[in-house]
């Protein structure tokens, strides 16, 4: 039992308060009409996810999601918004009506299936921890364990970024 | 008050991140433009960082492993979104839009 105003309660409450913002940044991100609007949704949404990373007990994860996320990969989107959206709000729609009900209808079936196999199963807790996963712990494994996936996503960062490069280049002048 | 509790608890976190997958999956279909589907993306991995998120908190008994993966899910959305981008840019310089209707010349 736990009171409100204690600070597990307080804690507690605070933690809705990621939920929520969580939530209402995804369903901003899914139905708002301008792509504006639905990226900063989505920035919401993460700064969200960086909440709950925090009470999973991992402030370094937190960190990174913001800086990259919200830092990064909110901030490119918005730059490949400004530069290819027009600016006149097409409002004509060529497809089928029943694609929104289905894809309501579908997403809605598939949070239902993975929801109630995560309320329903008997989850079982590791029977000893090797070590507390401080920052400490993550980033010796991280170089020792981790080492060759560590350079291989070095890599393919390089690759993405030269290929984004040739890609966005190509072409330029027509 | 249980409630206010559901920090420490794992299927707290499970569900929010099948909430996040669905959301995900909802804006995949419905969105018409390539910007829009890739934000849906992001969701739909945000949705799967958080299921290794929770399971390494709770039933993991290297604690690391799950802050490592989630790590690597990052470096791959960072890619992944900057590929995507300068494709999109590519598209819109053909043909004027980004909407998913308007690049159909390959349908028969």
């Amino acid at each position: 039992m736990v009171s409100l105003l204690t600070v597990e309660g307080l804690s507690g409450l605070l933690f809705f308060g990621f939920i929520g913002i969580t939530l209402a940044g995804a369903i901003i991100a899914t139905s708002a009409r301008s792509l504006i609007r639905s990226v900063a949704g989505l920035a919401l949404c993460f700064l969200g996810v960086a909440g709950l990373y925090y009470y999973l007990n991992s402030p370094f994860v937190a960190l990174m999601q913001i800086l990259i996320y919200v830092g990064a990969v909110c901030v490119t989107i918005i730059f490949a918004v400004m530069l290819a959206e027009s600016s006149e709000l097409k409002q004509v729609t060529r497809r089928n009506v029943l694609v929104g009900p289905l894809a309501f209808l579908a997403s809605g079936i598939l949070t239902f299936a993975l929801a109630g196999l995560a309320l329903k199963t008997q989850w079982r807790s590791a029977p000893c921890l090797v070590n507390r996963g401080t920052v400490d712990n993550l980033g010796q494994s991280l170089l020792t364990t981790y080492s060759m996936s560590f350079e291989l996503i070095s890599v393919v960062l390089l690759v993405a970024v030269v290929g984004s490069l040739v890609l966005a280049r190509a072409g330029r002048d027509k | 008050m249980y409630i206010l509790v559901l920090s420490n608890n794992l299927q707290t976190y499970l569900v929010i991140g099948a909430l996040l997958f669905g959301i995900g999956i909802y804006g995949m279909v419905q969105r018409q433009t390539f910007i829009g589907m890739l934000i849906s993306a992001e969701l739909i991995l945000s949705g799967a960082s958080l299921n290794f998120m929770a399971f390494n908190r709770f039933l993991a008994p290297d604690p690391t492993v799950g802050q490592v993966f989630t790590l690597f899910i990052m470096a791959i959305a960072a890619a992944e979104a900057a590929i995507a981008l300068s494709i999109i840019i590519a598209v819109y310089r053909n043909y004027k839009s980004i909407d998913t209707e308007d690049v159909v010349d390959l349908q028969g």
